[in-house]
């Protein structure tokens, strides 16, 4: 169930990721709950605190609490930022101090539309064609797959560390850490 | 109230200087214009939570500031792009309490003595700006010393051959060297180099209150979850346990006031966005050398020196990738730097020579190892190859770099001016960068760039590549995972050295430098810099050791 997408919406944006990040033996994007990182990304602001910052200092993984799943409190600016960058200006004078910014969220519904309301059912060439005439698009697109994929799983993607045990990568590792030996061995 | 020294910036430079002055019985007002993610202000035993093993967080959304939509910078390469051909994320050192120390992996080198003598040394160089500084190395060594012991400094005394003469052994013991840091120190030694592990601001006992370091990996770019980087929370820590500290974040200072002869204190503007005005005895600047000739500017203050000479480390990096994995997301980012390529020996001087130059020097050369897999995987193209490269990582866990960062030189034509029609969130013109590096450091970088391409084949390495930042024409940009590859920001005319200095340089005589060899600025005597801007050259060693060393001198020479 989409936070901000519609299910159209949120099929086409898994369409794609799974080109970008296909599963074979291991997961792909869709697998890993990229594209819940992605609309829980373009939906930050309709939960609270919104979901821009995990907390700290460790996420339980490897012991201590579970400070990850808070989320920060954002400062005033901290808000407007966000805001701008994923709502756009819309028009709204305190967020034009250098011109109207376009948000993600239009990027995500006119990119998702250019790729066409077929999408979903064209052949793997033919969807990655359709990325590839998209190429804007498709770059954002990718660099916030790559997030879901490798970012913690408190974001959303990255589902029970499947990403990070593919590439064998321990991921945060706080209170544990690395011993010495583990540092200057092979 | 007055108080006897606002402090502009909360960084290494300013947080020292509120240690020194609190010290000696000074109240002082710190202001920071980011948030406050580091310690409790009030408790400052308390030290905050709020750091972790974060990738998104730290790498991808701007957590320690700035954040380029509302307080972006512009670039152009000179005045020949017109107005600027870039408006974004320009050097963003970080914007929050603790500054450039939160994000740095705390490589903190001491200059050696012929660094602040250039000129007498090697001579002027043409269209360059090459001066003695009004400061030498012996008179420094007391403050580089003291501000080791502030900091905390892992280091290993004798072990840097060309190091320059210490009058005691570092604070603490090296860390854990990294293993591709123990296979590239090797390998170096094998090719005629003398590497040695980096003096780092990262304990590696307990020290001062705060634990050792336990190598969880994310060090440089990620605030320390554990508080086991010293640079400058130690000093911040000082200040505010003296109770005449107060540190105000999310505050912006927007304008020095003045009476003409002096300051007399700062407008700023807090966090409900209400402008007010704070007095003071002194005000000291230290937001680093892109904000603090920003503040100058924006208060009107003239002098024609002011935002010029912008220096900041020529890169090069050179690259290679590995058979085995060198599992660099363990321990520090480096352990291991050598300072050959500093010397001006016979076969440097025959490369300036060709080049038609009196001499070159390259700087400090870090051995180092791939990054974090978010970065990792957008480097690769997308598509089935996409995950067989993440889990074989030969851009992460078999990667390893020598970046050198290279010697700068001065150029009155490198600057920080304001933009004519770009503003911050709050209204005010934005730093305009405009930059474009001498001829003398691309003559370098070609000189000691390919030496390590040796080093690397030494190594083991199966494909090596050479790339500068910024970067210049005929530099290497293949790859080899196709046309695909996505190098971002790193591969661009935009420098990504964190490294800036040298806009209100420092001198004895006011028509050629901005500030006195103290700090001071000489039209404004009340007014002291306490951060690299201050800097005459750019050596090639990180500045942050060199920049605090001054900032605890200036603000010794208040207290006297």
């Amino acid at each position: 169930m989409p936070i901000w997408l519609n299910d159209d919406e949120l099929r086409c944006l898994a369409a794609a990721c799974e080109r970008l990040i296909p599963s074979d033996e291991t997961a792909g994007a869709v697998d890993a709950g990229v594209p819940d990182y992605i609309d829980g990304m373009l939906g930050a602001f309709l939960v609270d605190p919104p979901r821009i910052w995990a907390g700290g200092p460790t996420s339980g993984r490897f012991g201590g609490a579970r400070g990850f799943a808070t989320f920060h409190r954002l400062g005033p600016l901290d808000e407007l930022a966000w805001r701008m960058r994923i709502e756009g200006s819309l028009g709204i004078p305190e967020r034009e101090f250098n011109g109207p910014v376009v948000g993600w969220q239009e990027i995500y519904r006119q990119g998702l539309a250019a790729l066409g309301p077929d999408f979903c059912d064209l052949k793997g060439e033919e969807q990655d064609a359709r990325l590839q005439g998209e190429e804007g698009f498709t770059t954002l697109l990718y660099e916030h797959c790559c997030e879901g994929m490798y970012g913690a799983p408190e974001y959303g993607g990255n589902r029970g560390t499947v990403a990070w045990t593919a590439i064998d990568f321990l991921g945060d590792v706080q209170p544990r850490g690395f011993t010495d030996a583990e540092v200057s061995g092979p | 109230m007055t108080v006897d020294a606002i402090i502009v910036g909360s960084g290494p430079g300013g947080a020292t200087a509120a240690d020194i002055l609190t010290r000696s019985g000074w109240t002082v007002t710190i202001i920071e214009k980011g948030r406050n993610h580091l310690i409790d202000p009030h408790d400052p035993s308390k030290l905050s939570e709020d750091y972790s093993n974060d990738e998104i967080k730290f790498l991808h959304r701007h957590f320690l500031g700035p954040d380029p939509l509302i307080e972006p910078r512009t670039f152009r390469i000179s005045e020949d792009d017109g107005e600027r051909s870039y408006v974004g994320a320009v050097n963003s050192i970080p914007s929050t309490v603790g500054g450039g120390g939160t994000h740095a992996d705390g490589k903190v080198p001491r200059f050696r003595p012929e660094d602040f003598r250039l000129r007498s040394t090697y001579g002027p160089v043409e269209d360059a700006a090459v001066d003695d500084w009004p400061v030498d190395y012996d008179e420094l060594e007391p403050y580089y010393a003291e501000v080791e012991r502030l900091v905390g400094v892992a280091g290993t005394a004798g072990a840097n051959p060309y190091a320059a003469w210490r009058s005691g052994p570092y604070p603490m013991p090296s860390g854990a060297p990294m293993y591709g840091a123990v296979l590239s120190s090797a390998a170096a030694e094998r090719q005629g180099l003398h590497p040695y592990p980096a003096p780092t601001a990262a304990n590696s006992i307990v020290y001062d209150g705060r634990p050792a370091c336990n190598n969880c990996g994310h060090c440089a770019y990620f605030g320390c979850p554990i508080h086991a980087k010293g640079d400058p929370v130690a000093m911040l820590q000082h200040a505010l346990s003296t109770g005449r500290a107060e540190l105000l974040s999310e505050t912006f200072v927007s304008r020095l006031r003045t009476n003409g002869r002096e300051a007399t204190g700062v407008d700023v503007i807090g966090p409900d966005g209400a402008t007010r005005t704070l007095g003071a005895r002194y005000v000291v600047v230290a937001g680093g050398a892109i904000e603090t000739p920003r503040l100058l500017l924006l208060s009107g203050i003239e002098h024609p020196l002011i935002g010029r000479h912008l220096m900041m480390h020529f890169q090069t990096m050179n690259v290679g990738i590995l058979p085995e994995r060198l599992h660099a997301h363990r321990g520090r980012s480096v352990t291991h730097v050598h300072d050959d390529c500093m010397l001006v020996d016979d076969d440097a001087r025959a490369a300036a020579r060709a080049a038609g130059l009196p001499w070159i020097r390259g700087g400090m050369v870090e051995h180092g190892g791939g990054g974090h897999p978010v970065m990792e995987a957008q480097f690769y193209p997308w598509g089935p190859s996409h995950k067989k490269l993440m889990a074989a990582s030969p851009l992460r866990d078999r990667l390893w770099a020598f970046i050198m960062q290279g010697e700068d030189l001065p150029q009155p034509t490198n600057r920080v001016d304001l933009d004519p029609t770009i503003r911050d969130v709050r209204g005010f013109p934005v730093a305009r960068i405009t930059y474009r590096p001498h001829r003398h450091e691309l003559v370098a970088s070609a000189h000691h760039g390919p030496r390590h391409i040796d080093v690397l084949e030494d190594m083991g390495a199966t494909w090596t590549a050479t790339t500068t930042s910024p970067l210049v024409e005929g530099a290497v940009t293949t790859s080899p995972f196709g046309d695909n590859t996505n190098y971002r920001g790193l591969i661009s005319a935009i420098p990504a050295s964190r490294h800036v200095m040298g806009t209100t340089r420092m001198g004895s005589d006011p028509s050629s430098s901005v500030v006195d060899p103290y700090g001071r600025m000489h039209d404004l005597p009340n007014v002291v810099v306490a951060d690299s801007s201050v800097f005459v050259t750019s050596a090639g060693y990180g500045p942050t050791l060199t920049l605090v060393a001054l900032a605890a001198r200036a603000a010794a020479s208040l207290v006297r």
